[in-house]
């Protein structure tokens, strides 16, 4: 890529549009998992009885098991989340660049 | 025919994250007779990933054929190879097997393997596929000095692969002799053998359609097994626990977290390795070379984590209902487990499972769907072993072939065809040290080995991988030192970590009741949470430090790498206009 292109690219309204907005929704989605993820561990680390009550009075079933399907659940509703801007306002930005500059 | 420590099989396919406290490591493993119904199953197996191998033969000529398929991959078609790539035999037995033995436990530790996806999707998968052509070192040498880069990546590629490599060849050894009756060796040198083939003849697009034969396969068996298992209790998970809790030895500590977890930094150690780790295997990242664009290349996390998320709710519910259905059934006990009225004594439920708790998924497999569906069962947990180690030995093949000898050695002045070539050779050499490593480490306790696999790649991969992608300043000498770094560490942390310490190399000391007992330097299991930072460090210290020429093309490359990794503009394979 030679250098004016480069610079033109760079300066372009919807690059620099397309960069600002994925750089957020990527860095705070990858925030949730991390902040749902380790909270997890800092549970079982320090609270682990809380995932052992049972979720209703009489039952066997703890509080553990739907949190757990829920992390299980949550990392594929995040992956989906980002897919579905990605593929929408992300892939129209990325769209208008390439028609743009190829 | 030999026989074996249990602790062998047991650590072969378990130990290697740490969870060598787990029961069920006593007793010993006989040879079983040979299994008539498995082995036809595997042939059928076999017949068929030969015959996709041929077709794949002959539509590989490139060196984009050989590598990444040609880019012809789908998104979902990667989504299910990459989950076949994670769905190895030892999640898939090992984990059902700590559900049965610990409960809870086993679900703590399959969300670790299942929370590093999100952030590849985030992070990494559509970067990768916009920068790289057919290794992540394609990704890291971007713009940098291709040799030093190179070399590094190649290095770090060929230590995760060899660790890798050499547990899933013990482990398959190990699991062949118990599931089919076979001799360990037989074993090692068949799945070596039918690896080489796949490789050599079919590269990347037999690689990739045995992978996905395989996902589909045991997707299909648990979905059966663990809906067969639910049935029993007329789906009521409910009930399942209330049994469980009921049969369990331990009672309702099944139902809460337990020992796997007791020491936060440990803890957090382990998630570190396991989450970023999966973002640093180069036979996982190379995957995303496969598809034909960004957009492919996120569908395939997407599917990929949907699979292996769905995959580990099965195994949890296989491990359940087996602590109920197994101790129904006595034949799969030891005689010593059982009562004078011939039922299962409680406290012999997890320790006197014959086989230990790695057969639970295959005894399960028996009790709801008798021999035909063991037999299923049986080859398609070999089929895993064969799927994951063709895949790796590609990755393997690769760093040797398109990193060290193209651009390192040649230069980038080679030819494809010799490119080519050089990467059969290199598969071949491979294949043949897989099956010697694999036959030398028998008897070895090979425990750490794929722990330490996720270390390095989480301490010398991601780090550069994420810094060369994300940050400007990163240089060439940052990024060599950083990962030399953080594979240097993650190496000497797991050395003198007990695992090696006192497990391998037999320090001992005496504990509080005056036993002696294995012991580490340091007290921790995995060296992640040190060796993280101290390559994300010297990456830093040693970038901002240099003011070398090679520097300043470094850090004024940035902003084109950075246009074509967000937008795709001249990457390979990308739409043509």
């Amino acid at each position: 890529m030679k250098q004016h292109t480069v610079d033109a690219i760079a300066a372009h309204p919807r690059y620099r549009e397309l960069i600002r907005a994925r750089k957020r929704f990527a860095w705070t989605l990858t925030a949730a998992i991390l902040i749902i993820y380790y909270g997890f561990i800092l549970v079982i680390a320090f609270e682990p009885a809380w995932l052992a009550i049972p979720v209703a009075e009489g039952w066997t079933m703890t509080v553990g098991m739907p949190v757990g399907i829920l992390i299980i659940l949550g990392a594929f509703i995040l992956t989906g989340i980002y897919v579905a801007r990605a593929n929408g306002q992300f892939d129209r930005l990325t769209k208008e660049i390439q028609e743009a500059f190829q | 025919m030999t026989r074996l420590g249990m602790w062998g099989v047991f650590v072969a396919l378990l130990v290697p994250f740490g969870i060598a406290a787990a029961p069920a490591l006593t007793g010993t493993v006989v040879q079983s007779s040979v299994n008539v119904t498995a082995i036809v199953m595997f042939m059928i197996f076999v017949g068929a990933t030969l015959g996709i191998t041929y077709w794949a033969s002959k539509r590989t000529r490139s060196a984009s054929d050989f590598y990444t398929a040609g880019g012809g991959i789908t998104g979902m078609q990667n989504g299910l190879a990459i989950a076949g790539d994670f769905m190895s035999a030892a999640s898939f037995l090992g984990i059902s097997g700590l559900v049965f033995a610990t409960g809870y436990d086993g679900l703590i530790y399959s969300i670790g393997f299942l929370v590093g996806w999100p952030v590849i999707m985030f992070l990494m998968a559509e970067q990768i596929r916009n920068l790289g052509k057919f290794t992540f070192a394609d990704v890291t040498s971007y713009r940098f000095g291709q040799t030093e880069i190179r070399t590094m990546a190649a290095v770090s590629s060929l230590v995760v692969v060899a660790f890798y490599l050499i547990a899933q060849m013990v482990g398959a050894g190990k699991l062949i002799q118990l599931l089919f009756g076979l001799e360990y060796w037989i074993a090692v040198v068949s799945v070596g053998l039918l690896m080489m083939t796949y490789v050599i003849f079919g590269g990347m697009t037999a690689t990739t359609w045995v992978q996905i034969i395989k996902a589909v396969l045991l997707l299909s068996g648990a979905t059966f097994m663990a809906g067969a298992a639910l049935a029993v209790f007329n789906f009521s998970p409910e009930e399942m626990f209330r049994q469980a809790v009921e049969i369990s030895p331990v009672g309702d500590a099944i139902m809460g977290p337990g020992s796997l977890v007791k020491d936060p930094v440990n803890a957090i150690s382990l998630g570190l390795a396991l989450m970023f780790g999966t973002a640093g295997l180069p036979h996982i990242l190379m995957r995303f070379f496969t598809v034909p664009n960004a957009k492919e290349a996120r569908k395939s996390v997407f599917y990929a984590t949907g699979f292996i998320g769905y995959f580990y709710i099965l195994t949890f519910i296989i491990g359940f209902a087996a602590i109920v259905l197994l101790s129904q059934n006595p034949q799969f006990f030891k005689p010593e487990a059982l009562a004078a009225d011939g039922s299962v004594i409680k406290d012999q439920l997890i320790t006197g499972l014959s086989g230990g708790t790695n057969m639970v998924a295959i005894n399960l497999a028996e009790a709801v769907g008798g021999n035909l569906f063991l037999g299923f069962i049986s080859a398609v947990a070999f089929a895993t072993i064969l799927a994951v180690v063709a895949g790796l030995t590609l990755a393997g093949a690769s760093a040797i072939s398109h990193d060290l000898y193209a651009n390192v050695i040649a230069r980038g002045r080679s030819n494809e065809t010799t490119e080519i070539r050089v990467s059969r050779i290199a598969t071949l050499a491979l294949g043949v040290l897989a099956i010697a490593l694999g036959i030398a480490f028998e008897s070895q306790n090979v425990a750490f080995m794929v722990g330490l696999a996720f270390a390095i790649a989480a301490s010398a991969n991601f780090p550069v991988l994420v810094a060369s992608i994300f940050w400007s300043k990163m240089t060439t000498r940052g990024a060599m030192i950083g990962g030399f770094a953080g594979l240097f560490s993650a190496v000497g942390l797991t050395i003198v970590s007990k695992a090696v310490w006192g497990d391998v190399l037999g320090f001992t000391a005496v504990n509080a009741e005056g036993v002696a007992v294995p012991v580490g330097l340091i007290p921790l299991d995995n060296p992640a949470i040190i060796s993280i930072p101290i390559a994300f460090f010297c990456i830093w210290l040693f970038s901002i430090l240099d003011s070398s020429e090679r520097s300043k093309i470094d850090r004024a490359a940035y902003a084109a790498q950075r246009i074509r990794c967000e937008t795709g503009i001249g990457a390979e394979g990308a739409a043509s206009h």
